[in-house]
């Protein structure tokens, strides 16, 4: 947790104070240090989740259950970051929110698959079924995910879509670079400190009722 | 051949015989489906080109929701008469069973609503090319569309509420609306429409290899 404070504060006075604003943009492009990481980041938490609900059912293993279960709030709202900050840059920039474009549409996709998701989670009673019937939704969704970006490519050489993506050419410089890396790092950092705490209140809520939980609670009063 | 597909031969008869002993049920998805279409000149006025324009996109959608509507009715009579049960303790491969349940569904909501949908297309006075296309389309994604509608059934199987049924499918519906549209397009502006085709038939047969397997597994999940 304070590995990504500190590493989001020095990503940030990077990306806001260090980096020449842009020839064309102006100062408006600061807001891919925040995007573009949880852009990134929407992908890559689905990818954990999936995996991790998959080998938990092969394997059966219960934190793997966990993991996925707890991914799935932090992925969908780096999705919603991502759309929203998209937004918010767009406005300025094409003077338009929204744009029926490719990759927007397929991030949109991703937001309502996390939700589709959480949604699954909520309506069993049960929560090792619960985690199962999961599991299986996210490894369906994932056959969706390269299909969704692979179609972006495609679907932006038919139609010209109003954007490119700045970072498929190496042309980005290493002063607006840098300051990106140390962000996505940071918002990586984030994710695991938040995820492992929510796993941890997940398996004290899971086994509440077990000894060990007790025994831990009783310590913990004692010696405050 | 005898022993491995005479279960498939005979649940598919089995379940085409049903449908066909409730012919109403067999008309209601048909129903819905026009009416809907009738709501889109009732809601945005009755001018020839406009409704042109979007005759196909509204004939694809509409499909795609009456096809949604109708899936809930693939497991949910033998899931309460307990014959679900009875499959997954089959000595059969319940990969195979569910998969003669899915055909079963697809030839009964799938091609009715395709040859309606033609006939709704020429009515609307869609161009012989985007008929074609439209044609093409609806015969590659309505199996793709029962196909990965039985996973999310399979999992939702025994909760309460359709909805979640429509979240949890939809956004694995949109790749497929989304070529299809495509196609549709490239056909009314006079392009070659073989590069969507074979998408769609790729994701077909991704679709019928693997939905069978994970819906399998989701029943056996349920039913655990």
């Amino acid at each position: 947790m304070l590995l990504s404070l500190v590493l989001f504060a020095v990503g940030l006075y990077g990306g806001l104070v260090m980096a020449p604003a842009d020839y064309q943009q102006g100062d408006s492009f600061r807001i891919i240090y925040i995007h573009v990481p949880s852009a990134w980041m929407s992908l890559f938490v689905y990818m954990v989740m999936a995996i991790s609900g998959g080998i938990g059912l092969i394997w059966h293993m219960k934190i793997a259950e966990i993991v996925a279960r707890s991914s799935a709030p932090i992925g969908a709202s780096f999705t919603f970051i991502a759309l929203v900050t998209g937004a918010i840059w767009g406005k300025p920039m094409w003077g338009t929110w929204w744009v029926w474009d490719a990759r927007l549409t397929s991030e949109l996709i991703l937001l309502f698959l996390y939700l589709g998701f959480i949604a699954l989670q909520s309506a069993f009673e049960d929560r090792r079924v619960a985690a199962r019937a999961g599991a299986i939704l996210a490894l369906v969704g994932i056959v969706n995910i390269p299909i969704i970006h692979y179609s972006v490519e495609w679907w932006n050489t038919l139609h010209q879509g109003p954007t490119v993506t700045k970072f498929d050419s190496p042309s980005i410089h290493l002063s607006m670079l840098i300051p990106l890396l140390i962000m996505s790092l940071a918002f990586t950092s984030y994710y695991f400190s938040v995820m492992l705490t929510r796993c941890r209140s997940e398996i004290l809520e899971y086994e509440a009722n077990a000894n060990w939980v007790k025994e831990l609670l009783t310590t913990k009063t004692a010696s405050i | 051949m005898a022993t491995r597909f005479t279960p498939f031969i005979c649940i598919l008869k089995r379940d085409l015989i049903i449908a066909c002993r409730n012919r109403y049920e067999l008309i209601n998805p048909l129903l819905f489906f026009i009416m809907v279409i009738v709501l889109f000149p009732l809601a945005m006025g009755t001018d020839q080109t406009m409704l042109r324009d979007i005759t196909a996109g509204m004939i694809w959608v509409t499909a795609l929701l009456a096809s949604t509507l109708s899936l809930d009715a693939m497991f949910r009579t033998d899931f309460e008469d307990g014959s679900v049960e009875q499959l997954t303790l089959s000595n059969y491969p319940l990969t195979l069973l569910v998969g003669a349940k899915i055909l079963a569904h697809w030839l009964v909501t799938g091609v009715p609503l395709i040859l309606v949908s033609l006939l709704v297309g020429y009515i609307l006075s869609l161009s012989y090319a985007a008929l074609m296309a439209l044609f093409i389309t609806l015969l590659l994604g309505t199996p793709i569309l029962s196909l990965i509608g039985a996973i999310a059934v399979a999992l939702t199987i025994g909760l309460r509420g359709g909805m979640l049924l429509s979240l949890l499918i939809l956004p694995l519906y949109m790749p497929v609306l989304i070529f299809s549209m495509l196609a549709v397009n490239n056909a009314n502006d006079g392009l070659s429409i073989s590069a969507e085709c074979y998408f769609l038939a790729g994701l077909l047969v991704l679709a019928i290899t693997l939905a069978p397997v994970a819906t399998a597994a989701s029943l056996r999940i349920r039913l655990s």
